[in-house]
């Protein structure tokens, strides 16, 4: 297995997970993680795009390492808003709760507090 | 490849209104809504200096950033479809800016209020965001682009700042960048396969192999997201019902387009010919659903925020059923053409229409002091303006001739005969019944001889709702494309009687849709339901179940991901 393989192999697997957390964790900031987590994945497997895609005599192609910097700010930025709004959130109603429905008794679709 | 012309006209149709927003930020108070004031005519022009340049020499105008051309560089180019989307974006932010003079101005001597400052900014951005989405020449900036746009989207969801805002703010933010992630991970897959994110280089290079399909998958299915097609509307309902009227135009009319003029862009100009009729099948009746759903749900709400914000799920599912029809007659390559022309009018006649109606909305919202349909009684005596300016966007968005959405649907309708697709001829007739429904409901409320004479808490201002009954006339005076792009033939006398019967049956449709599905009976009260009426609220509240539970976050999710399985599999099931 090449190093550009494993790179891969690797990327899918965190987008899996992040996915997974995006979808089933119900709770906002872990949500926000789970986010960072797929831009991870999807990061890296840019990375090894850049590997693979190596001209004569270059450590990688420098186009996919140009445009990353710009995804990482991107995700960073999102991540500061997410997070401000979840601040501002948790200010105003006292929970952070993503569902509009008054919290059921269980807790099965509310935030920890 | 060089910089055209008219080429530094789509760097200024960019750089204008993000130079606002900075301006703005920078001077502060009460200079944000001068400097946006200043740039909405700016915009207007350029915009239509953009579309006069490419008229004149009748080519793509170019810019190429810093003269590197792709793949090294990026350029920024504006065919036909971006001119059009400038120009329609360019009249609607001009629109809702003088309607927003009433709500998030400031008069002299006051002080500065946060949310009035802040809408300024927002709205330009907006505008920034969406003008780089139509003249981004490659995938990555359109990636930028569209966070952006997300970026100052959200913002004006929460503009009051209240807890339920801000819910809905965050739920549209998490979800939306669930949606860009899937869009970037597409984009960057297609970079490692073909080399370059330049759209006309893609378009040249790419073949209908696995990782292009992946790629197709993928970014499809993120766009939708970011659009609220039906499944993936978890996020509009709630973002767009609570915002201030002014930010839920912006919302509504402009935002959701962008991510849909991507997809338009990706399925037409970049992979032609590696997406696949079932795949276009399947985003139509994905469309088709949405109409359906949105227009009942929008029945059964009680508050006309609501039904406007469920009526806008309902128009983005209009503007999927083009892509089964815009395939070539081998059903093998998606084809620009008359289809596309049909699409983009569609598109425009909703941005107008719809801005108008929110428009109308909050100004009812305003002037009342609540937005409950069933109290709208005495209305439509007390401001005649805004309710014809409600009942204008509605026959707009119903395509009722004469209408610019009467002649998308023509041209539709053509592509469905000649192709044999009858079901999507059904699809677009059947449509416009659901949205004769909710608007026949608004209107015999707003009609009603109210029990007590109606109190207006506030006197609306006029010139706003002039701005929102111009937005709406604009939709019906699209219909003068019959001139220019559209053949002439296309356009006829409405009162012969082949126009005249399917209008009446669309309005008579929408009539029993309203009588039966409403919330409050029609008339009289709600103890004398007749058997008929009963089965149609078990029906209406079946709908409004099934749409509560795939607004949960889970459901949601899932849908999200079986979707792009499905997409995956009837683009693969060609090659099997």
């Amino acid at each position: 297995m090449t190093a550009g393989t494993l790179f891969g192999l690797c990327a899918a697997v965190l987008i899996g997970f992040g996915l997974y957390g995006l979808i089933v964790n119900p709770h906002p900031l872990r949500k926000i993680l789970a986010f960072n987590v797929v831009g991870s994945g999807v990061f890296l497997l840019f990375g090894a795009i850049a590997y693979r895609g190596a001209g004569a005599g270059m450590g990688g192609d420098p186009v996919p390492q140009a445009l990353l910097i710009t995804g990482i700010v991107v995700a960073f930025s999102a991540t500061a808003l997410a997070v401000a709004l979840l601040l501002r959130l948790f200010d105003e109603t006292g929970s952070v709760t993503l569902s509009s429905d008054p919290p059921p008794k269980s807790g099965d679709d509310t935030g920890a507090h | 490849m060089l910089t055209t012309s008219g080429g530094w006209l789509l760097l200024l149709a960019v750089l204008a209104p993000f130079v606002g927003v900075l301006a703005g930020l920078a001077l502060g108070g009460r200079n944000a809504q001068r400097v946006a004031m200043l740039l909405l005519p700016v915009g207007l022009a350029v915009a239509i200096g953009i579309a006069g340049s490419l008229v004149q020499s009748g080519e793509t105008v170019v810019y190429l950033l810093g003269g590197w051309a792709p793949p090294l560089g990026i350029a920024l180019r504006a065919d036909g479809l971006s001119a059009v989307m400038l120009l329609a974006i360019a009249v609607v932010v001009c629109g809702i800016g003088v309607y927003a003079r009433a709500d998030f101005g400031s008069a002299a001597g006051e002080p500065e209020q946060r949310a009035s400052f802040v809408y300024w900014l927002l709205l330009l951005a907006v505008w920034g965001s969406l003008n780089l989405v139509f003249v981004s020449g490659d995938l990555f900036t359109l990636y930028v682009a569209l966070e952006l746009l997300t970026f100052s989207g959200v913002p004006l969801v929460c503009l009051d700042g209240k807890g339920e805002t801000l819910r809905a703010a965050l739920r549209y933010l998490l979800f939306a960048l669930a949606g860009s992630l899937l869009y970037l991970l597409g984009a960057v897959l297609l970079y490692g396969g073909y080399g370059t994110l330049d759209i006309v280089l893609l378009g040249a290079r790419v073949q209908p192999e696995p990782i292009a399909w992946a790629a197709a998958t993928l970014m499809t299915v993120g766009l939708l997201a970011k659009t609220a097609l039906f499944p993936l509307h978890i996020w509009l309902p709630p973002a767009h019902a609570g915002a201030p009227a002014a930010a839920s135009a912006v919302l509504s009319a402009l935002v959701v387009k962008g991510s849909w003029f991507l997809v338009l862009r990706l399925w037409f100009d970049v992979m032609p010919g590696v997406v696949t009729l079932p795949a276009a099948q399947l985003l139509a009746g994905l469309g088709a659903t949405a109409i359906v759903v949105g227009s009942v749900v929008a029945l059964r709400q009680e508050r006309l925020k609501l039904l406007v914000a469920y009526s806008t799920i309902a128009q983005i599912g209009y503007l999927f059923l083009l892509f089964p029809l815009a395939f070539d007659a081998s059903g093998s390559m998606l084809v620009h053409g008359a289809v596309l022309t049909g699409g983009l009018l569609q598109a425009v006649a909703h941005a107008t229409a719809k801005a108008g109606m929110f428009m109308a909305a909050g100004l009812i919202y305003a002037a009342l002091g609540h937005d409950r349909i069933a109290d709208l009684g005495g209305v439509a005596r007390a401001m005649p303006v805004t309710v014809l300016a409600f009942a204008i966007a509605g026959l707009a968005l119903m395509g009722v001739v004469p209408s610019g959405a009467y002649l998308a649907k023509k041209l539709l309708l053509d592509a469905a005969d000649s192709s044999g697709q009858w079901w999507w001829t059904i699809v677009l007739q059947g449509g416009a019944a659901f949205t004769a429904g909710y608007v026949v409901l608004v209107l015999t409320n707003a009609l009603r001889r109210p029990a007590a004479p109606v109190k207006l808490v506030k006197r609306v201002s006029r010139l706003s709702e002039y701005a929102a009954l111009a937005l709406a006339v604009c939709s019906l005076l699209l219909a003068f494309a019959a001139l220019g792009p559209v053949p002439s033939s296309f356009i006829s006398n409405p009162l012969l009687p082949k126009e005249l019967g399917p209008t009446l049956l669309v309005f008579l449709g929408g009539a029993l849709l309203a009588l039966g599905l409403s919330r409050r009976s029609l008339f009289g009260t709600g103890d004398t339901d007749g058997s008929m009426r009963r089965a149609a609220v078990a029906v209406g509240r079946g709908f409004e179940q099934t749409d509560a539970f795939l607004r949960r976050w889970p459901t949601a999710g899932l849908a999200l991901l079986l979707l792009a399985a499905a997409f995956a599999w009837l683009m693969l099931s060609r090659s099997l």
